[in-house]
């Protein structure tokens, strides 16, 4: 298969490559693991007339931590830098979590998290990811930078808010005000599928209780799902077994899945409470290995911390 | 080396945009034209006519397009050829010498690790890969590193040995 003929730019600094789109007409593609956008293109589902591939530009491989914590991940951050970053394994355990279960490792080795953000895939994992976070998207345009809240940034299915002439230059995570934990459990049938459910967790606790709380879902609606209400109910509780599963319990409900070839939306509900669970009950095996565990379903790829 | 472009109808042949590029494969250097749309699996199976590197899917899936693109593993169905500029390819056709097959392919030949083949030269890409970084795996690093890479026959099981026989083989010529 072929992509439909376009006009390919490599610009090596990002002045040109918005200069680029902003002279580029009408349909352009920012072009940076492509992971998602070839296959697109070939496929026909899209035929940008003009690619601008940003691998060129320098300074933009980069995941870094500001001095107050807050996490800054490049546009060109391959999901690989993060799975093997030293840096997020102490810091954020959502995302050590969600790391190896993107794709496959060789897809890894190209895709990067800004892009996947970007092209807004309902079954993409990242982006349940920041937005439980509580994430934002940062895009440099012609008149400068904005940032963008995740939960404002995906606008439905495979669709975003960025301008014509703007790139998507990095994504934050915001600093932990308690001590940060939280997971990411992703059901596929095999490895590298698209999940049949993901779920994101991530909480702060300080003083034995929740202060901060964020839980996502992927794969379970037409659009990456926050479930805002089982979050809220946590906040000023205690992780005990009911408040555990009153958030569960909300989350199962704020899922809104579909019966389809990986499963019935029955079942893929009842993950979403199980995962929910599990994600919030402590463990004394923090970073356990990924595989099926505790005798559950294959495929279920798991990394808590 | 000549690559012949679909013709729309609607435009000069001076208007199909084509670059020129440079880069290496297995260590020859080379310099190509190319249209930014062709794939690099197509450039590295027509144009340079290494027909080891297999098109399975053509859809990010199965992994027989594997290559190095400067030493990583890539999915040669799902980057551009213009992208390999100033870079460096491996593919199979790179790991044996005149006189001497790549450990990973003795250890493929000794543990059986292929029935078909179609899925060889992508798994081989991908274990090399894998050994490059970290000489002695795990057989549960094996099956991680190679997740990627689909096989319809063996059922894994002699890739994963065939691949730490290569391991242990390569280890032991250390000095």
């Amino acid at each position: 298969m072929y992509p439909s003929r376009f006009r390919y730019e490599a610009p090596h600094s990002l002045d040109e490559a918005i200069s680029i789109l902003r002279d580029g007409g009408d349909y352009a593609k920012v072009l940076a693991g492509g992971q998602s956008l070839v296959p697109l293109m070939k496929l026909r589902f899209a035929s940008p007339e003009l690619i601008v591939d940003i691998n060129n530009v320098p300074g933009l491989d980069y995941h870094r931590a500001d001095a107050d914590g807050t996490l800054r991940i490049g546009a060109l951050c391959r999901h690989a830098d993060l799975e093997r970053s030293a840096l997020l394994k102490g810091t954020q355990p959502t995302m050590t979590a969600a790391a190896p279960l993107i794709a496959d490792p060789i897809v890894r080795n190209r895709g990067t998290l800004v892009g996947s953000l970007c092209h807004a895939d309902p079954q993409g994992d990242w982006a349940s990811v920041v937005m439980a976070l509580g994430g934002s998207v940062v895009a440099r345009g012609p008149g400068g930078r904005r940032a963008i809240a995740l939960r404002d940034f995906v606008t439905g299915p495979f669709q975003n808010v960025l301008e014509p002439d703007e790139i998507a230059v990095e994504a934050v995570i915001p600093a932990a005000k308690g001590v940060r934990s939280g997971g990411y459990l992703k059901l596929e049938r095999r490895v590298g599928d698209f999940a049949t459910v993901g779920v994101a967790v991530a909480i702060e606790t300080s003083d034995g209780k929740v202060t901060n709380a964020g839980i996502a879902l992927t794969g379970v609606g037409g659009s990456t799902i926050g479930a805002d209400e089982a979050a809220s109910a946590l906040v000023g509780q205690p992780l005990t077994a009911e408040t555990i599963a009153q958030a569960a319990d909300l989350a199962a409900g704020a899922a809104r899945p579909r019966t389809d070839h990986r499963g019935s939306a029955e079942y893929k509900r009842h993950m979403v409470r199980t995962f929910v669970v599990r994600l919030l009950t402590p463990r004394d095996d923090a970073g356990a290995a990924h595989g099926a565990a505790d005798g559950e379903a294959d495929g279920i790829a798991e990394r808590a911390a | 080396m000549t690559i012949v472009y679909e013709d729309r109808g609607d435009e000069a042949a001076s208007d199909v945009p084509v670059r020129r590029i440079k880069f290496t494969v297995n260590g020859a250097k080379k310099i190509a034209e190319v249209e930014p749309r062709l794939l690099l699996s197509h450039l590295i199976r027509r144009g340079l006519e290494l027909t080891g590197t297999h098109m399975g899917c053509d859809t990010t899936n199965c992994g027989a397009c594997t290559v190095l693109v400067d030493g990583v593993p890539v999915k040669s169905c799902t980057m551009l050829a213009v992208q390999a500029d100033g870079h460096e390819i491996s593919t199979v056709e790179g790991l044996a010498t005149a006189s001497e097959l790549h450990p990973l392919q003795e250890g493929f030949r000794e543990e059986h690790g292929l029935q078909c083949g179609f899925c060889t030269p992508g798994m081989m890409m991908a274990a090399k890969a894998l050994l490059d970084s970290n000489p002695d795996p795990t057989e549960e690093e094996v099956r991680w590193a190679l997740s990627g890479n689909l096989c319809r026959c063996t059922g894994y099981q002699n890739i994963v040995k065939s691949v730490l026989w290569a391991a242990d083989k390569l280890r032991k010529a250390q000095p």
